[in-house]
């Protein structure tokens, strides 16, 4: 063990220690002092999951969140001196945490306001200009065959409860009242898209959901609509493609070597 | 203490931040900038928040850089680690730098990750030969790979090692005189560490090499007790400058001279005119000293 190591597990682990070979001037416990730094460590970490994660944990309560959090941190501390998507994993984790299974649609929430934060920092990117689209759009018989690289800020969730209505809840000044109206089982999808400098979230068709991630994977634009009619069959492509225009998500087609 | 050869030739032409009072780049303040253009003399940023690809933070930044001086702190090269230095992060710092280009780039002398593990805390390094060998190769390697000198920041402790033979100032001025680096002398952290290890902060200020001295951080501290009942203060940057903190800002700058200071505050941010008053604060005892030296000379 080099004696960073131990200064590193000290300061994460479980229950309050210190690592050996510290001294203090006035002979008092290192401990109370080590504790500084557990406690910076700790606390900050927490502090970035509690920002990122803003409706996970008014679902829990802070208290809740917290606890929950310092076990994560514990396991999944940072890889990266880049802690604005710090807790990408976090989702996972609650899916696999017991005492937050009473909230089954805490992980997707947390997977919804990660994707929020990824939009916020993606890289900018111009739209393709709508007379190409149309342009596209007329060319009949290629039009299937052609690929569309979406906006980097671009993210699809779905998910099998009502996580965009519940977000939205949590955007409300009463939030009981707006949450009384949700039947929190109903299958949504979300829409996550940055307009100018602001990230939208929006509740889009499933059918629609479907399209637009099988085109962020790279499906040519018929195979992306066969695969959206698949899982939803009132799956309407006019409205899924407005979507996309109206949002500036297309940003660049290309015609794809297989269909 | 003069400085040898600068190892940087062929570095960009060295502009230099102003000599005047700045403050801390926040994200709730980017608008209130651009639509006010506060009188300020520089803005700095920590480096991490901005190794993002796109969005607000550069839409801001871009936009604040073309009508201020620009300083980048880095918080997590690590440059007190065990470990070698994380060859990412210097890329993604010098391609920051390259896109900004700063009048002045500072890190800590400290660690901040073990192995694969980010700690998000500036940790504290014993004082001896070996850590001083591992600092120094540090600094050269991140100076060689970003051409240009950066400033070395004296660290806020709450514990010391038993290993250590050294005291900080004379760490400290070793790794200057080795790898010609600049340093940034945050007198918070000096009065912090001093009364956290029962030491005299103006002989900690005498002890110091001064010519290397490009920056100056002001910051406020919170008050706790150690397990014997002595003072501990934290290096919060949660608080206005406490009043010890600018008598011995005010005795550093009759040492030094006029320098650019810094007003840093991280947590609790208070509205920008508050930070602005400080800034103002400490750019009267800067032109006081600015007006005492050239009388002085006179």
């Amino acid at each position: 063990m080099t004696d960073q190591q131990d200064f590193a597990e000290a300061l994460l682990a479980a229950e309050s220690t210190f690592p050996p070979g510290l001294s203090t001037w006035n002979g008092s416990d290192p401990g109370r002092r080590f504790a500084v730094y557990r406690n910076n460590v700790i606390v900050s970490l927490i502090d970035a999951l509690a920002d990122t994660y803003p409706v996970t944990q008014e679902l829990v309560g802070a208290e809740f969140f917290r606890a929950m959090a310092f076990q994560f941190i514990q396991k999944n501390p940072p890889r990266s001196p880049l802690l604005a998507f710090y807790g990408e994993d976090l989702a996972a984790f609650i899916e696999t945490f017991p005492p937050a299974a009473s909230v089954p649609y805490l992980a997707d929430i947390a997977r919804l306001e990660m994707l929020q934060v990824q939009a916020y920092h993606a890289a900018d990117a111009a739209p393709l200009d709508a007379g190409e689209i149309s342009q596209l759009l007329a060319n009949e018989p290629e039009l299937p065959r052609v690929s569309f690289t979406l906006h980097p800020s671009l993210g699809i969730l779905r998910s099998r409860h009502a996580v965009v209505s519940l977000w939205a809840a949590h955007q409300t000044d009463d939030v009981t009242a707006a949450l009384a109206e949700i039947a929190p089982n109903t299958a949504e999808a979300a829409l996550v898209l940055r307009a100018g400098l602001d990230v939208e979230i929006s509740r889009i068709p499933v059918g629609s959901a479907a399209f637009i991630a099988h085109l962020q994977q790279g499906l040519a634009f018929a195979a992306a609509a066969q695969q959206a009619s698949a899982a939803d069959p009132e799956f309407n492509l006019a409205a899924a493609l407005c979507l996309l225009i109206q949002g500036d998500a297309i940003t660049s087609v290309s015609l794809s070597t297989t269909p | 203490m003069i400085t040898s050869l600068s190892p940087f030739v062929g570095a960009a032409v060295v502009r230099r931040l102003p000599v005047r009072a700045g403050i801390g780049l926040k994200p709730e303040h980017f608008r209130e900038i651009l639509a006010a253009a506060p009188d300020v003399g520089f803005f700095e940023i920590h480096a991490e928040n901005y190794m993002v690809d796109g969005g607000p933070f550069h839409h801001y930044l871009s936009r604040i850089r073309e009508r201020y001086p620009l300083s980048i702190h880095g918080v997590g090269l690590s440059i007190g680690g065990e470990s070698p230095l994380n060859d990412d992060h210097l890329d993604r710092l010098a391609t920051l730098l390259d896109r900004y280009q700063p009048e002045s780039f500072s890190e800590h002398l400290a660690w901040a990750g073990h192995g694969e593990v980010f700690l998000n805390d500036l940790l504290p390094v014993p004082y001896h030969a070996a850590t001083l060998a591992r600092v120094c190769s540090h600094i050269d390697r991140v100076q060689d790979r970003l051409r240009r000198r950066m400033l070395l920041e004296n660290p806020a402790t709450y514990v010391e090692f038993s290993a250590s033979t050294m005291a900080e100032t004379e760490f400290i001025a070793e790794i200057v005189r080795r790898t010609g680096c600049g340093l940034l002398l945050d007198v918070n952290n000096v009065y912090v560490s001093c009364v956290n290890h029962g030491r005299n902060p103006y002989d900690y200020i005498r002890a110091l090499p001064l010519d290397p001295v490009a920056e100056i951080h002001l910051a406020g501290f919170a008050r706790e007790v150690d397990a014997a009942g002595d003072p501990l203060l934290i290096d919060s940057h949660g608080a206005p400058v406490a009043q010890a903190v600018w008598d011995l800002y005010r005795y550093a700058l009759e040492a030094l001279g006029p320098v650019p200071t810094l007003i840093e505050r991280d947590n609790d941010i208070p509205a920008l005119s508050v930070l602005l008053d400080e800034a103002h604060q400490a750019e009267r005892m800067l032109h006081g000293i600015d007006r005492h030296s050239r009388e002085a000379r006179a």
